[in-house]
């Protein structure tokens, strides 16, 4: 570690340049084969420049209801995003203040990030078809009548969703408490603001920024998550699933304007969240100090 | 005193708190889970699972697996097909990712530029897993961009057919997903370093290479385990990248479960199930044996 640049900086740099090459290379390359005319093919060289596969893909009924799930996955991916920032952030008050069997709810977290999301699929369809069994057999007529399951997207989805998201929600509220200032709390409470108060006027405000990466963590993870939708997710597909079904059978550049945009969608939710939080510390930084400036 | 009954306020005791993500975890991943320990040792007939015990579904799934010795049954095969994708995939991530989090830490030194370049490595991390996928269509196909640029400059009479939906496909669209776990874990254990004592090395007469070995790959061994954990978690129970990179024809522990999931079978499918834990379990038990995760989280 000498003064200036060693040869190792340089060897190292046109290493992490083939790392960002090998990552977006393929992208780029779907991207670019996506515009191609009505003639267009899978492979290289382009076939004409249009936008023919999206008006196609726009106009639907193609090959699968694109559209339908494009809008199921979208919704689903709110409603977890939402159930993760007001779980994550009640637990992580809540371990903050410490509760009887917080060490092993926290290996209970850790441990749902560790066992193979196919099992944990898996576990929730084996549960809601036992539900299912229980309520036909035993339930009352007008329950029992028409009734097939209470699997779907928001109950089993969502609880497979959030298994995937809480965790990285949690670890995220640890890292933001392990950093917060319990002194601008104290001070609230010595001027005699409620629980309530000093956390919506004191808590929120600061760690605002965070919780916006939680939500974008948790859209973003259920928006492009399979494996544990597989089993558990009901009779309709999310897009991913769609997508994945549609790799043994699309063999037009269609799939290649969808991954465009879809694409597009996560880069839009990416691009807001972080504005966002850039206006927010800003804000902080504006009204963040009042120090000398009196009661005028 | 009238000021400290206004100041205490009603405050949600703890258990209230938690106890969104308490029951989330409870009624979607603990209860499931026990369900299908307990499922794996029931019986079925083709119409529902029949809950009396039986050992049918782990002794159907390892049929035939003794009198086959020395040769290997379906379901080892499987494994040992699945553990070598596995190591592969955790070795090539673990130094790709390790030299990109070693170039972030070590070589980039203004704050704003490792942001920018985390960022960089980031934004792929936002497309949905089977697009990136298939985006190596392309590029790997029968006459893809590998093919022509390597018939063009002769390297090769006809196109090669194993670059797509073959073993080398596999291996390189799980590096091509996964190296990112691995970069930013290490990356944070990294970060934490104190400079110092690489400076200290150094000053010492430590070369690179010393430096490497006995301060910087020992500091930075909790990244490293947790992203190997990660990486080696997901691959063991992967069904949908093996399945689209290798063209549906490689078998693999979570294909095993996903094929008698969609014959309804679900006994012995909670029975592979419990295998793939139990196999998963052990392999990531033998990796914390090297360094205490839980110290480090």
């Amino acid at each position: 570690m000498g003064e200036g640049r060693s040869g190792a900086f340089y060897v190292l740099a046109i290493f992490f340049g083939l790392f960002v090459l090998f990552l977006y290379g393929p992208m780029i390359a779907i991207f670019v084969l996506s515009f191609q005319g009505p003639e267009g093919g899978l492979t290289f060289p382009l076939n004409g420049v249009s936008t023919h596969w999206f008006s196609k893909l726009w106009a639907g009924g193609g090959i699968v209801d694109i559209g339908a799930a494009f809008k199921r996955s979208l919704k689903l991916g709110f409603i977890v995003m939402i159930g993760t920032v007001v779980a994550s952030v009640l637990a992580g008050l809540a371990f903050r203040k410490g509760f009887r069997g917080s060490a092993l709810l926290f290996y209970v977290a850790v441990a749902s990030l560790i066992v193979p999301s196919i099992v944990t699929s898996l576990g929730i369809a084996l549960e809601f078809r036992l539900v299912d069994d229980v309520i036909k057999a035993n339930g009352p007529d007008w329950l029992t009548e028409g009734y097939t399951t209470l699997m779907s997207l928001y109950t089993s989805g969502l609880g497979a969703h959030l298994t995937w998201t809480l965790p990285f929600g949690l670890l995220i509220m640890f890292a933001i408490f392990n950093r917060f200032d319990g002194r601008y709390e104290e001070a609230a409470r010595d001027l005699g603001a409620t629980p309530w108060q000093s956390f919506r006027y004191v808590v929120m405000p600061i760690i605002l920024p965070s919780l916006i990466g939680i939500g974008l963590f948790g859209f973003t993870l259920s928006w492009d998550e399979i494996t544990r939708s597989s089993q558990a997710i009901g009779e309709y597909n999310t897009l991913p699933m769609e997508l994945q079904a549609l790799t043994t059978t699309v063999t037009t550049p269609e799939i290649y304007a969808l991954g465009t945009a879809t694409t597009a969608v996560s880069f839009l939710v990416i691009g807001l969240a972080l504005t966002t939080i850039l206006l927010l510390r800003r804000r902080q930084a504006r009204h963040g100090s009042d120090a000398g400036q009196g009661l005028s | 005193m009238e000021k400290t009954a206004r100041a205490a306020g009603w405050a949600p005791p703890a258990w209230l708190q938690v106890s969104p993500l308490a029951l989330v975890f409870l009624l979607f991943f603990v209860i499931p889970l026990a369900l299908v320990v307990v499922v794996s040792f029931w019986n079925y007939d083709d119409y529902q699972i029949l809950p009396t015990f039986t050992t049918r579904g782990y002794v159907e799934t390892f049929e035939g697996c003794y009198d086959q010795l020395p040769q290997l049954c379906t379901i080892l095969k499987t494994y040992l097909s699945t553990v070598k994708f596995c190591f592969l995939v955790w070795l090539l991530t673990l130094l790709i990712g390790f030299t990109v989090a070693y170039f972030l830490a070590f070589h980039v030194r203004s704050m704003t530029w490792q942001m920018v370049l985390f960022l960089i490595c980031t934004i792929p991390f936002w497309t949905s897993n089977v697009i990136r996928m298939i985006s190596w269509i392309p590029l790997l196909g029968r006459n893809g961009l590998v093919n022509q640029t390597l018939m063009a400059m002769k390297l090769t009479p006809q196109p090669l057919e194993w670059l797509l939906f073959s073993e080398f496909s596999v291996v390189l669209a799980f590096v091509h997903l996964y190296t990112f776990f691995m970069v930013v874990p290490i990356f944070n254990s990294m970060a934490r370093i104190d400079k110092r004592l690489i400076e200290a090395a150094y000053d010492q007469g430590a070369s690179g290479w010393q430096t490497l070995r006995h301060i910087v790959i020992p500091l930075a061994k909790p990244g490293i385990v947790i992203g190997s954990i990660f990486v080696i978690t997901i691959v063991m129970g992967d069904f949908i990248t093996i399945g689209v990179m290798g063209g549906q024809q490689i078998a693999s522990a979570g294909k095993i479960i996903e094929t008698r999931l969609s014959a309804l079978q679900f006994p012995p499918a909670a029975a592979n199930a419990v295998i793939l834990l139990g196999a998963t379990l052990a392999i990531i038990a033998a990796l914390t044996r090297i360094v205490d995760v839980r110290k480090e989280l």
